[in-house]
């Protein structure tokens, strides 16, 4: 082959190979575009069993409930709109409390429980997830507000 | 008069550069070639002035001068004095005077020790670190002063983030500023090569040693911060896809690539274009990197303040530099010639084959990083996590270590497809036999990428030794060694994180004093709960007697409250078997007088980072074998000659 060839062949190829991961990334980005859920997303797009997903909102006050192990907590996720029960195995982080806003990974399972197999809070006043960032919530009336 | 002096020194430092550039400019361009002897004075005074800047730095938190902004700040007179000195890069201030102070002495460093390159590349490489470092002293001395006063100066700092107080902190940040800036060197010397038009084996040659050490550097800082996060954060996870870790990888990834194609550059005179535009990316991913973490654009421990203008000083820079890079190597690639061309069934091929992968790979945590960003810039709220990177980086990495196995047993320009088969029987035994072993031992246990990891990793493991097969082994040559050492690391470093994920045994209870617990054939005693406290914190740990059929170990896993500022963390307790590790970490209390314990058995997961520091050692062994060479050669042309 002729180096100007060969030249032209190598470019090609590797033109193909970024195009090929942009096209991989583009149609997993679409899955993963529904990543994230808040409560009201789940009733109304449906989210099926078993997929991992985050889910982002408030813990509504006096939800909070630990099972007899020590170790698993129940909890329902608010977003003002829809509330979602949700239920976690593990050590909370520490500023993981009712009226706080939690992103929680994991799946729903069968009976729309959504079982989450880890805990995003607020770190302190400094660090926040991001997708809590605009979310407030009415200590009074248990309302919250989304600012997108 | 400490600040003062070091403000001074940033300000010299900011000239000098300005004058380096102009030297280096007039000297080339405007034919007074007497200018250019002035450069290298010039870089070697900059590297001074910059390392006296940061020494004064961290005098001033050594001493907690309050009366500086930034002691007060990120400080406190309670604190050790070893977070105290590693306290002064843990903020965006000191962080940036660091990666200034690296690039200076870098440059420095260039300077005084480069002979390999032509004068004119040599000097045009010079200038051109001159025009880099620039924008980053404007970027300091405009935007983020670390030596502003505050009056009247409060009575005591508020403290380093906890998480931040951690030995670690004294040596990850400085390693991975080395690695990252040392691209910046790569990428002087690519704008260097392109304007005195010399692209060829033997500018790779001089490029080559710098790459090597960057690329250490960054594999250190990243095997380092990995194993931070893992035992601090208490997740028990070694690598979580946050968009911070991705700021790390990808330019590890395009120093990687980069590492390979100057070896095709430097040895067979191909790949020239690319070589050029890999050095372009490689300090490209860099900035990407400094911009996302140190933008506040993120949120995690590392982004230190939410200021939109450095933000947006730190991305003007980033086009300038990126843009203009790509300006020039459009504008001059055409006067590049063609390398030398090779056949399909060749290393070439290979290395090519390498390049391709671990820019895809690149490509896609690059894409998966940005997106939420792109897409919150249109209102919609977005995360990227894990799944996306494991299900489409995953299976790549592993396409990238098979053809790892083959690329050093085939041959340069030219080779039989059949005999490099043969070359890789064994290790293609061993796979089979491999699969097979997991198969039976391990089914329905492990998922399918932990399963072709593992194999894959043995396999590879083996391999990775076929270059020393039939060889003098004392008489191979160093940089030989280097390669095989690299990639056994990649292949034990993906064991552990097959192992990791397949074979790891979590057990979480609510436990009282007195209680005993069995997980993975081990037994943890819990003995007792206790209050502690350290030099700024108070805490409580639980004291656990740990055996597995030996004399039982006290394992302290403690829950810290630190007061300034207020945060608590929790301290999980490691104990280090030939085979695996213990993780322990400690919850709250819960009714009934128990205590959370979250308790896992991680197999083989050391090698995650075993695997880091062979491929860092096996990057050191390849540069002091090749600068080794380099010199003996000197020595006996200068015997002969004499």
């Amino acid at each position: 082959m002729k180096a100007k060839h060969q030249r032209l062949v190598l470019a090609l190829v590797a033109l193909a190979a970024i195009i090929g991961a942009g096209l991989l990334a583009a149609s997993a980005l679409k899955d993963e575009a529904a990543y994230f859920y808040a409560p009201a997303d789940v009733k109304t797009k449906g989210v099926e069993p078993g997929r991992a997903i985050r889910l982002g909102g408030m813990v509504v006050k006096g939800s909070l409930r630990r099972a007899a192990d020590g170790v698993t907590i129940r909890f329902n996720v608010t977003d003002g709109k829809a509330t979602v029960p949700a239920t976690f195995s593990g050590i909370a982080p520490d500023l993981f409390k009712e009226g706080s806003g939690v992103v929680a990974e994991g799946a729903f399972d069968r009976q729309g429980i959504f079982v989450a197999t880890n805990l995003l809070a607020k770190h302190d006043e400094r660090y926040m997830p991001r997708e809590l960032e605009g979310m407030q919530y009415n200590e009074a009336t248990h309302e919250m507000k989304v600012e997108k | 008069m400490i600040a003062e002096f070091g403000l001074a020194a940033l300000w010299l430092a900011a000239a000098l550069a300005l004058l380096q550039l102009f030297l280096a400019c007039v000297g080339l361009k405007g034919g007074k070639a007497e200018l250019l002897d002035a450069v290298r004075p010039a870089a070697v005074g900059q590297g001074l002035l910059t390392a006296a800047a940061f020494a004064a730095l961290i005098s001033l938190f050594l001493r907690s001068d309050m009366s500086v902004l930034l002691v007060a700040m990120n400080s406190h007179s309670a604190k050790p004095w070893l977070y105290k000195f590693a306290g002064s890069w843990g903020n965006h201030e000191g962080s940036m005077l660091l990666w200034v102070t690296v690039m200076g002495v870098a440059g420095a460093a260039v300077a005084m020790f480069e002979r390999a390159l032509r004068r004119d590349t040599h000097m045009a490489t010079l200038g051109a670190q001159a025009a880099i470092s620039l924008g980053f002293y404007a970027f300091l001395l405009f935007s983020s002063n670390p030596f502003a006063r505050i009056d009247p100066p409060p009575p005591d700092g508020q403290g380093l983030n906890p998480l931040l107080q951690d030995p670690g902190l004294a040596f990850h940040p400085p390693t991975l500023y080395l690695g990252y800036v040392g691209l910046s060197v790569a990428f002087s010397f690519a704008v260097g090569a392109l304007l005195t038009r010399t692209v060829d084996a033997a500018f790779a040659r001089a490029m080559r040693p710098w790459v090597l050490a960057a690329w250490v550097l960054l594999t250190l800082g990243i095997t380092a911060g990995s194993y931070w996060a893992y035992y601090e954060l208490g997740w028990g996870g070694w690598w979580f896809w946050d968009p911070v870790e991705n700021a790390s990888l990808m330019p590890w990834l395009a120093a990687t690539a980069l590492l390979h194609s100057v070896t095709v550059l430097a040895t067979r005179d191909g790949l020239r274009a690319w070589t050029i535009m890999l050095a372009v990316v490689a300090f490209s991913m860099s900035m990407v990197g400094t911009f996302l973490v140190r933008s506040g654009i993120l949120t995690s421990v590392h982004a230190f303040a939410v200021d939109p203008e450095r933000g947006s000083f730190i991305l003007v820079l980033l086009a300038i530099y990126i843009g203009g890079a790509l300006a020039l190597f459009g504008w001059r690639i055409g006067s590049v010639r063609e390398g030398a061309p090779f056949e399909l069934v060749s290393r070439e091929t290979l290395l090519v084959v390498n390049n391709l992968l671990l820019s895809v790979i690149l490509g896609i945590v690059l894409i998966g990083t940005l997106y939420p960003l792109m897409t919150e810039a249109f209102g919609h709220k977005v995360s990227v996590g894990a799944p996306y990177f494991d299900r489409i980086a995953g299976p790549i990495a592993l396409a990238l270590m098979v053809a790892m196995a083959a690329g050093p047993v085939t041959r340069w320009r030219r080779d039989r497809a059949g005999a490099v088969a043969k070359r890789l029987s064994v290790p293609a035994a061993v796979a089979l036999l491999a699969a097979a072993a997991i198969g039976i031992f391990a089914w329905g246990r492990i998922g399918l990428l932990p399963y072709l990891g593992l194999t894959i990793a043995i396999a590879v493991g083996v391999a990775s030794l076929a270059p020393l097969w039939k060889r003098k082994l004392l008489r191979t040559p160093l940089f030989t060694w280097g390669m095989v050492i690299a990639h056994l690391g990649c292949a034990v470093s993906l064991g552990g994180m097959a192992c990791d994920s397949a074979f790891t045994v979590e057990k979480l209870v609510a436990a009282r004093p007195g209680e005993t617990i069995r997980t993975a054939g081990w037994t943890l005693r819990f003995v007792q709960i206790r209050p502690v406290a350290g030099d700024n914190w108070t805490g409580i740990q639980a004291d656990m007697a740990v055996d597995r059929g030996g004399a039982p170990v006290l394992m302290r896993p403690q829950s810290r409250f630190f007061t300034s500022p207020p945060t608590t963390t929790s301290e999980a307790a490691l104990l280090t078997r030939w085979n695996g590790q213990l993780y322990v970490v400690l919850g709250e209390e819960v009714e009934g007088g128990r205590w959370q314990l979250r308790i896992w058995w991680k197999p083989f997961v050391t090698l995650i980072w075993l695997g880091g520091a062979l491929i860092a050692l096996g990057g050191a062994l390849a540069l002091v074998g090749r600068e080794r060479r380099g010199w003996l050669m000197k020595w006996r042309a200068r015997t002969v000659a004499a």
